[in-house]
């Protein structure tokens, strides 16, 4: 009876989604054993990884039970991709809270463990581990947070419709969901195909830098890169997450590291299909590509700008011991300037210096830089260049068509003519992106005061800056070398929020709160 | 020769009245009416009938024509007309398209469709007005010798220098330049050294591009090139007009009223300025300084309209107005009533087809003043009159006076004068009566 109501009055047939859903957690379950293994290894954390590994199967069972015969419609899409975020990030902090159980671990607490799964997999990088150490965390369950971080990356419904045949029809709007930028490209005549594409350049880049990062370690200019840690970077550059095992993210190794990231960095942050037409004899793709060209161009003025700052010493506000002199070394302050605008422009949120230490100016830039984001089809969040640059563009029209009423000026990008519907989606998304921002900073702010957190309006603007666009690192109290754990637990549950819809690009999420998604 | 020609619309007609006379013609058509006028008018067979219709063709009897023309008002028929003459005959055939979208596959595939010819009425039209466009002050410009030749009709303006002298002194003036002809009210004058040149007479001028382009900015003084140039109308002519335009690196102005096909222009048109209005709005001509132009061009719908739409143009202010005639009778009238130039696109088409008619050493082929003369390509053999003797002697002895207008040998331009001597594998442009063509032409 009760059935018979809700499917008279729903127009969703959930069930399919929970089915689809579970799917895709039973087949996640075996990405654990790969902790489990280290486990193994390292002696510790065995038992964790074992009980997380079975309760995540159960739950997929459990769940892909709700409807053995699924029929994926537009709608089921919608809801399948936001759930599969969500309960992906629920199953995840599963090791977190075993491995922290009366450890004393900021990670024991549930809404701490939902956060740090979260951000893992959203590839944001924000954490809440009071203490980054291998006394405090085992390999095995600091491996375990890089690899949700490079399995969010390119896309866990990706990987699913790469991999499952029941998700091929109807995979092209799964993945449009999901992926980041307007609309995706198919680069195939399959969408399987096209998702197994698409993970293999991936998996390609990071094997790549994998290999180059323990390769200078074997070649002895980086001594502390060790398998270990070639690894586990390798895991969060790509997918632009920056998550790291040592407490002072990329400060911690030498410069000839830093420099090496830095160009995977800039990959993650730009479009896979191009990678994939370069690799298959199209090069001029990626060089003609109106976006790629402008993501650079952005890169290489705010490096200038900042590079400037630094190297003048207008940029430092105090001069930290972390690091060797920057002022007045033309090396030192090119190389910090470059790595943190990459970091921060494509969303990976890792640092080589702690920026809070920087003056006004520089953090600033820095903090707008949060708002560009990664390309269209990248594994970077935020806003993206490609609407940037179409936003640009038709405002450039709006002045011309001010003095020239009757002109007729479509939006063009490299030549080809942009949808007035497409446009209005680009504004759609991207006022919805500030408005929350700001909506989120005040609540944040309102929360902060509520149980007597001092946080100033920087800091508070740039945790939510970091979430939403699955940067990372903060100012101040939540920046590079800190964490996000002196907020309110409300604050917290927010973010997680946020950082949710942001990796979904808000659309695909807040479709599923108007009436009219569930009726008629 | 026999030639079928399949559609007996304006083109498919003009090209059976210029051809009735020394080839066998047969006309195909579906109308009934046109099929029973064109009997009566012409000296042509026709037949009515589908020309995408086997049955019909081989009544036409398709196996024996030479030349297989079809000029429908479809590009899809006259494809396919095409197409199916070629699966029943070895003529060489010839298709009218509109689009340049057929023509680009015809052209990079080196013939397709099973045509052998094809020519885009629009695509002509668009590049005699951009050739206007580009020499100030002419009415009509037409290309020889793979562009090194220019042929330019012109009207001599008030107060222009050339007013008042003679031919010969004119031609001293322009090296490489050849005055062919005088258009006077009264009829079209094969002009000697002493022909004098007034004011409003319009003459027709041989010579190298690069002194042809001296000799129109000497003819009228206070023209500058022009840069900016204004489209009226969306018609394909007025595209393919801005596209040629934009390809030369100008940024035309396109007016098109209807909003729809608006947006859809200023799609293919990345560096034109389109805009959504009606073009006899003069508050709005005011407003976006549509006078400040230095050429505008109209290609609307309808004659009626570009007439108006030229007017106006030209009260506004603009420097020189161009128009599309589709009826060829209105041309005079148009360039009578004060329309710099009138363009009609049906005799570019016509032109483009009856070169192929041609006797095999023509190369090319330019209409003047509605056929009352030719301007002849021709490469020059052991047989030919002028081979091997100065201009002045050969020319005596041909039977209608001609104008030689230019002599390009191994691609150099020459000069020809009285006492030039031609040499055989010249290439020769000529300036014939059109009375005298065949006659003069047989010769040559």
């Amino acid at each position: 009876m009760a059935s018979k109501w809700s499917s008279s009055r729903l127009r969703v047939d959930w069930r399919t989604s929970i089915g689809l859903v579970g799917t895709v957690v039973k087949y996640l379950s075996a990405t654990l054993l790969v902790p489990l293994a280290v486990a193994l290894f390292y002696g510790r954390d065995v038992l964790t990884f074992a009980i997380a590994f079975l309760i995540t199967v159960i739950v997929g069972l459990g769940l892909e039970r709700v409807e053995p015969d699924p029929d994926l419609g537009t709608r089921e899409g919608f809801l399948m991709v936001a759930l599969t975020w969500l309960v992906v990030a629920l199953v995840g902090t599963v090791p977190y809270l075993l491995a922290g159980m009366g450890t004393g671990s900021t990670l024991a607490h549930p809404i701490n463990a939902l956060f740090e799964s979260m951000s893992g997999f959203t590839t944001t990088g924000a954490t809440m581990m009071g203490e980054i150490s291998f006394t405090q965390h085992s390999h095995a369950l600091l491996l375990w947070r890089q690899l949700t971080q490079w399995l969010g990356g390119m896309g866990i419904v990706v990987l699913a419709v790469a991999i499952l045949p029941e998700l091929s029809v109807g995979g092209a709007q799964l993945m449009d969901a999901e992926a980041p930028g307007p609309g995706i490209e198919k680069l195939t005549p399959r969408i399987a195909e096209t998702a197994r594409v698409l993970w293999l350049v991936y998996l390609g880049f990071t094997v790549l830098e994998m290999v180059l990062l323990y390769g200078l370690h074997l070649g002895g200019l980086a001594p502390n890169m060790e398998l270990y840690n070639a690894v586990s970077h390798a895991l969060t550059t790509l997918p632009t997450g920056g998550f790291s095992p040592e407490a002072r993210s990329i400060e911690a190794f030498s410069a000839a590291v830093q420099w090496l990231i830095i160009p995977f960095m800039i990959a993650a942050g730009a479009n896979f299909a191009l990678f994939w037409h370069a690799l298959t004899g199209n090069p001029e793709k990626l060089t003609q590509d109106t976006e790629f060209r402008s993501y650079v161009g952005i890169i290489g003025v705010l490096t200038a700008v900042i590079a400037g700052l630094l190297f003048t010493g207008a940029g430092i506000e105090t001069v930290t011991d972390a690091v060797p002199p920057i002022i007045g070394q033309v090396e030192d302050a090119l190389r910090h300037a470059l790595f943190n605008v990459v970091s921060i422009i494509t969303t990976t949120g890792f640092a080589n210096m702690d920026f809070t230490t920087w003056s006004a100016p520089a953090k600033t830039i820095l903090l707008f830089a949060m708002f560009i984001g990664g390309s269209a089809g990248s594994t970077g969040s935020a806003v993206k260049i490609i609407r940037w640059v179409v936003i640009v563009k038709s405002l450039r029209r709006e002045l011309f068509t001010t003095v020239h009423p009757e002109a007729v000026s479509p939006v063009r990008l490299a030549g080809r003519v942009i949808d007035e519907r497409a446009i209005r989606g680009i504004y759609a998304f991207t006022l919805l992106y500030v408005a929350l921002f700001a909506f989120a900073s005040l609540l944040i702010v309102i929360d902060s005061w509520r149980v007597g957190y001092t946080i100033s309006t920087l800091e508070a603007t740039s945790a939510i800056a970091s979430t939403l666009g699955n940067v990372g690192p903060g100012f101040g109290a939540v920046g590079p070398m800190n964490n996000y754990l002196d907020f309110p637990a409300t604050s917290k549950l927010l973010m997680t929020f946020l950082m949710w819809i942001g990796r979904l690009e808000i659309l695909p999420v807040l479709v599923l709160l108007t009436p009219s998604y569930w009726r008629t | 020769m026999r030639v079928i020609i399949v559609g007996a619309g304006q083109v498919g007609s003009s090209i059976a009245e210029s051809l009735d006379d020394d080839h066998e013609v047969v006309v195909i058509d579906t109308d009934d009416s046109r099929v029973e006028s064109l009997t009566y008018s012409l000296d042509v067979l026709a037949i009515e009938g589908d020309g995408t219709s086997l049955a019909t063709l081989r009544e036409a009897d398709v196996g024996a024509a030479d030349l297989f023309i079809a000029s429908t008002d479809d590009d899809e028929t006259n494809i396919v007309t095409c197409a199916t003459a070629k699966t029943a005959s070895d003529a060489f055939t010839i298709a009218r398209v509109r689009s340049t979208n057929y023509l680009q596959t015809w052209e990079e595939s080196g013939g397709a469709f099973g045509v052998d010819f094809m020519v885009s009425t629009n695509l002509l039209a668009a590049e005699t007005i951009t050739r206007i466009i580009g020499l100030p002050a002419a009415q009509n410009v037409d290309v020889f010798a793979e562009g090194s030749v220019l042929l330019a009709e012109f009207c001599i303006p008030t107060n222009s220098p050339i007013a008042g002298q003679t031919v010969a002194e004119a031609d001293d003036q322009f090296n490489e330049l050849t005055v062919a002809a005088v258009l006077h009210e009264d009829g079209l004058i094969v002009p000697d050294g002493e022909t004098k040149l007034a004011t409003g007479d319009e003459i027709v001028v041989i010579g190298s591009a690069e002194s042809t382009r001296a000799f129109a900015a000497d003819l009228a003084t206070d023209r500058d090139e022009n840069r900016d140039v204004v489209i009226i109308g969306g018609s394909e002519i007025a595209v393919q007009t801005a596209e040629l335009l934009e390809d030369r690196g100008l940024q035309p102005r396109l007016i098109e009223n209807d909003p729809d096909r608006a947006r859809e222009l200023a799609e293919r048109l990345p560096q034109t300025t389109v805009m959504s209005s009606d073009a006899t709005d003069r508050e709005f001509l005011t407003r976006e300084h549509v006078g400040d132009a230095d050429v505008a061009i109209a290609a609307l719908g309808s004659d009626e309209k570009n007439l108006l739409a030229s007017l106006l143009a030209d009260r506004v202010g603009v420097d020189r107005t161009i128009a599309v005639v589709e009826s060829g009778e209105y041309t005079d009238l148009f360039e009578a009533v004060g329309v710099d130039a009138a363009i009609n696109p049906r005799d570019a088409t016509a032109e483009e087809i009856i070169r192929f008619t041609l006797d095999g050493r023509m190369e090319n082929v330019a209409i003047i003043d509605h056929d009352r003369a030719e301007v002849l390509e021709i490469q020059i053999d052991d047989d030919s009159a002028l081979a091997g003797r100065p201009i002045t002697d050969a020319t005596d002895d041909l039977p209608a006076r001609v104008t030689i207008g230019a002599i390009t040998r191994d691609g150099e331009f020459i000069t020809p004068r009285g006492d030039t001597v031609v040499e055989v594998g010249d290439h020769v442009v000529v300036f014939v009566e059109t009375e005298a063509v065949d006659a003069v032409a047989s010769r040559l």
